[in-house]
């Protein structure tokens, strides 16, 4: 089943080598190019119709208005974007540490107890199943609605299922033929576990870290929309989009867009240094 | 694909024995994970009323102290935590002080109202995904221009639109069905662009063979070989519709769904914790009963395809 | 048309694989071959040879570099457009989430059959591979040989004028293949079509043709043309007769040695009708039935 695949680099396999760089450099351009274009000309046409609609419609504001917003609310007093940022960043990345060592210990505790393990997989399907961020009042009230570490919890049970459910999977879905391998070097069952299983589960473990970063944002975001301290994005974005600030929410908006990009780049890159022989086989994301 | 390794050799593979033995193997299998599943809600349970017992506040039935745990840690307090009696029989008493409905029927009402929003949603956003997934995979050029985007998506918290949207178009069931919508096309579409291109190369080439049209190619091959990863999308889009529109409804002024009672009751949450806790159990039932009848399509659907289709 | 009159006519056929823009492979090089109405010819030769190509290229399903098909007197994409081919893989193909008639009805829905002329013909093709009983199952609940046996089926569906076979039996056991030869001749006989049959198995050739063609890989060409005398209707006796051992040492032979010619059974050779041969050991025999190219 490997045939196709949505392809998202230019130039398949076996082209390397035998082009100029300067032919490679044109074919990736040509590549990349209507998304490019696409990218430029929304900007465009969003920067066009809001100017010609300037002082009537407030639901979007021009990109330059935006980026306007996002320079004088930076230390504003009302919309503290970039404290803003920080602390939303502060509750994410928390929770997703938190999520994600939970979800790794369990996941480690669990995947020599084959029921242990028949448990573990099925709740976490129910859990994907179940609007966690419904509790996220809940939170609120246990840890204290102003305190942080209750959007730092929400976040964490988000990000814990996934993790937990995709290294169990891959501690599990060990090559049979490796275990035997490994057993016929008499190998003790430690030693199974950290030269077969953990790098078997590494790539399973990258792909759940990616769609947790994304999932540690939404849950501390959402947590945030339920009340809360103010200094934060989601706040600012209730809030704002209450009283028609739609400047600001768009502001808001671009920083938890570009903070989950750079998370999930920044955990994309760690994948590529951790497990290059994996990446490197892969033509998909 | 068949699996050869559940096949019988072909001298002894008579048509009713394969079928019964699949069938049987089906049934062990969803009865051992019916007996697992309440383990673990069992488990939970026990350890929920085991940390009251021992380090909850005193219990207390009609006013007498029945028991005083040894311990205490705050939080096994019965605001954090109420008893699990407390918070079943709070589905039984009068959701608002001197009404009539009961808390239940009030929470299936807004279980419904919520549902059919998130339904919506969920309807137009499968709709779209499946509709540009097929733009996409035959279009190069489409795809490169917008699949990137679609694929971005995923990496950011497309939900901080929510409150933009509801302020922009009013708070109204419109919203919050738009909401549900955009939050099930992203996975919807991105699954569909990889289900109708996972099919068999040489399918591809025996239909070729045939000379069959594009459109017979899509219908006959592409299409049911992508239904694996269209239910797979489902039951995340499922999930989504729901987030969607409990979010949508809770910062807006949606009166009669999920996720203004849960705001209302978090308001209340010091006087009747168990209000919220039946909120939270009714959005949970939703999200499950939603999930489980796309999977029960879902197993009808791809019944043919042989076990793990 | 004539009974001798060629089905299939290849006329130079060059296929050259890019990679990377420059470098080149060429998997087929300069091949010419005819192939009458009603023959069984088997393409052989090591992996690399180019044989899967050569009869992609049959099928229209890749085009030559150079050179010319004609199929029925027509080139290759009006043959494939008129729905001339019947197409057979190694894996069965079939659609999992279609029953058994399904499968075999597939070819007959693009083609435009009404329904009941749909059914009846599946019915018919089904009963042909002895399968009438399992029309309402689905692929996964029949064997590996049963599968194919459905793939078969679907390729005669609409009576294509050429069957192409591509390694059809390589995935499964030895009893279950020499099973499945016996099947494709009887069907064979049944319905008179032309087969070309890719295969690496030297006893599977020898068995099932009229004539094998014997490539040699890198770059692909045809080293030899044997034809296959052997008595017809063919039986699991046929397979010890001394005849067919000659013959499958000849193909060993003509695949071991590319360069030379002229072994016991080579280009519509010599010793053909009169199948007098010296008595051999068996154990040569067993040997050569053995032996299958890698």
């Amino acid at each position: 089943m490997s045939a196709v695949v949505v392809r998202t680099r230019p130039g398949g396999a076996g082209g390397r080598g035998q082009e100029t760089w300067s032919g490679r450099w044109v074919r990736r351009l040509r590549f990349y190019l209507p998304a490019v274009v696409v990218f430029v000309g929304t900007l465009a046409v969003w920067q066009v119709f809001a100017n010609a609609l300037a002082g009537k419609v407030t639901v979007l504001p021009a990109p330059s208005v935006i980026v306007e917003t996002l320079r004088n609310h930076w230390d504003d007093a009302r919309y503290p974007l970039g404290a803003a940022m920080q602390g939303t960043l502060t509750e994410a990345l928390g929770g997703l540490a938190l999520g994600t060592l939970a979800g790794v210990l369990v996941a480690l505790a669990s995947a020599r107890f084959l029921t242990a393990r028949d448990i573990l997989l099925p709740v976490a399907v129910a859990a994907s199943a179940i609007p966690i961020i419904a509790m996220a009042p809940l939170f609120n009230a246990w840890f204290g609605i102003l305190n942080p570490l209750s959007k730092m919890m929400m976040a964490a049970v988000l990000v814990f299922f996934p993790v937990m459910a995709n290294v169990t999977l891959g501690l599990v879905s060990v090559d049979k033929a490796a275990l035997e391998l490994t057993r016929s070097y008499a190998s003790s069952e430690w030693a199974v576990v950290r030269k077969v299983r953990i790098p078997n589960a590494l790539p399973y473990f990258f792909t759940a870290l990616k769609l947790a970063t994304t999932l540690s944002l939404i849950g501390a975001i959402v947590a945030e929309y339920f009340g809360g301290q103010r200094n934060v994005l989601g706040r600012i974005i209730v809030e704002s989009a209450s009283s028609l600030a739609f400047d600001v929410t768009w502001a808001a908006i671009m920083l938890g867009a570009a903070s989950g990009i750079v998370t999930y780049l920044v955990v994309a890159l760690l994948e590529r240094l951790v497990i290059p022989w994996h990446a490197s086989q892969r033509s998909e994301q | 694909m068949s699996n050869p390794a559940l096949a019988a050799p072909a001298g002894l593979a008579s048509p009713a024995t394969v079928g019964m033995r699949v069938r049987a193997a089906g049934r062990v299998l969803v009865s051992r994970r019916a007996r697992l599943a309440l383990f673990t809600v069992g488990l939970a349970l026990l350890f929920w009323e085991g940390g009251k017992l021992l380090f909850g506040v005193p219990w207390r039935a009609d006013g007498a102290l029945i028991w005083n745990p040894p311990f205490r840690i705050p939080f096994f307090n019965d605001i954090n935590l109420p008893h699990i009696w407390a918070v079943l029989g709070g589905f039984f008493q009068p959701w608002q002080r001197g009404k009539e409905l009961l808390l239940w029927e009030y929470l299936a009402g807004a279980a419904l109202f919520t549902w059919r929003e998130a339904g919506l949603g969920f309807l137009f956003g499968s709709a779209i995904g499946l509709v540009l997934a097929t733009v996409f995979v035959h279009s190069r050029l489409l795809e490169r221009a917008f699949v990137p985007y679609v694929i971005a998506s995923q990496t950011i918290p497309i939900i901080a639109l929510a409150p933009l949207i509801i302020s922009a178009f009013g708070q109204s069931m419109g919203s919050v069905v738009l909401i549900a919508t955009y939050l099930v096309f992203f996975p919807v579409t991105i699954a569909m662009i990889r289900g109708l291109r996972s099919f068999d190369p040489r399918a591809l080439e025996l239909m070729r063979s045939y000379a069959s049209p594009r459109r017979a190619i899509y219908w006959k091959l592409r299409l049911p070989a992508s239904l694996p990863y269209f239910f797979t999308s489902l039951k995340i889009a499922a999930t989504a519709s729901i987030v969607g529109a409990i979010i949508g409804e809770a910062p807006g002024g949606i009166q009669n769904g999920l996720g203004r009672v849960i705001v209302t009751f978090s308001n209340y949450y010091a006087t009747g914790p168990e209000k919220l806790w039946c909120a939270v159990i009714a959005s949970a039932l939703l999200g499950l009963v939603f999930y489980g009848l796309i999977a029960l399509v879902e197993a009808r659907t791809l019944r043919g395809r042989g076990p793990a289709g | 048309m004539t009974d001798n009159a060629p089905v299939v006519r290849l006329d130079g056929i060059t296929m050259t694989f890019s990679r990377g823009g420059q470098a080149l492979t060429t998997a087929l090089e300069k091949i010419d071959l005819e192939i009458r109405r009603g023959e069984f010819v088997s393409l052989i030769g090591p992996s690399g040879c180019g044989k899967s190509t050569l009869l992609r290229i049959i099928g229209d399903l890749i085009a030559p570099t150079a050179g010319e098909v004609t199929v029925n007197g027509k080139p290759a994409t009006r043959a494939r457009l008129d729905r001339d081919y019947g197409m057979v893989f190694q894996a069965p193909v079939l659609f999992d989430w279609r029953t058994v008639q399904g499968n075999v009805e597939l070819p007959l829905e693009i083609l435009r059959f009404d329904r009941a002329k749909r059914t009846a013909r599946a019915r018919e093709m089904l009963e042909l591979v002895e399968l009438g009983d399992f029309v309402r199952h689905h692929p996964y609940q029949l064997s590996g040989g049963m599968q194919q046996r459905v793939a078969i089926a679907r390729a005669l569906a609409f009576e294509p004028s050429i069957l192409l076979m591509d390694e059809p039996f390589g995935a499964l056991d030895e009893m279950t293949r020499e099973r499945m030869n016996l099947e494709v001749l009887r069907i064979w006989e049944q319905t008179g079509t032309t087969v070309v049959f890719v295969t690496h198995s030297i006893p599977e050739a020898v068995f099932l043709s009229s004539r094998v063609v014997v490539m040699s890989p890198r770059p692909g060409r045809i080293t030899n043309i044997i034809d296959i005398d052997l008595q017809r209707p063919r039986n699991d006796a046929t397979r010890e007769t001394e005849r067919y051992f000659e013959l499958v040492t000849a193909v060993r032979e003509a695949l071991h040695h590319p360069g030379s010619t002229g072994s016991s059974g080579s280009t519509s050779s010599t010793s053909s009708s009169g199948s007098a041969a010296g008595p051999r050991p068996p154990s040569t025999g067993r040997l050569a039935v053995e032996g299958a190219v890698g």
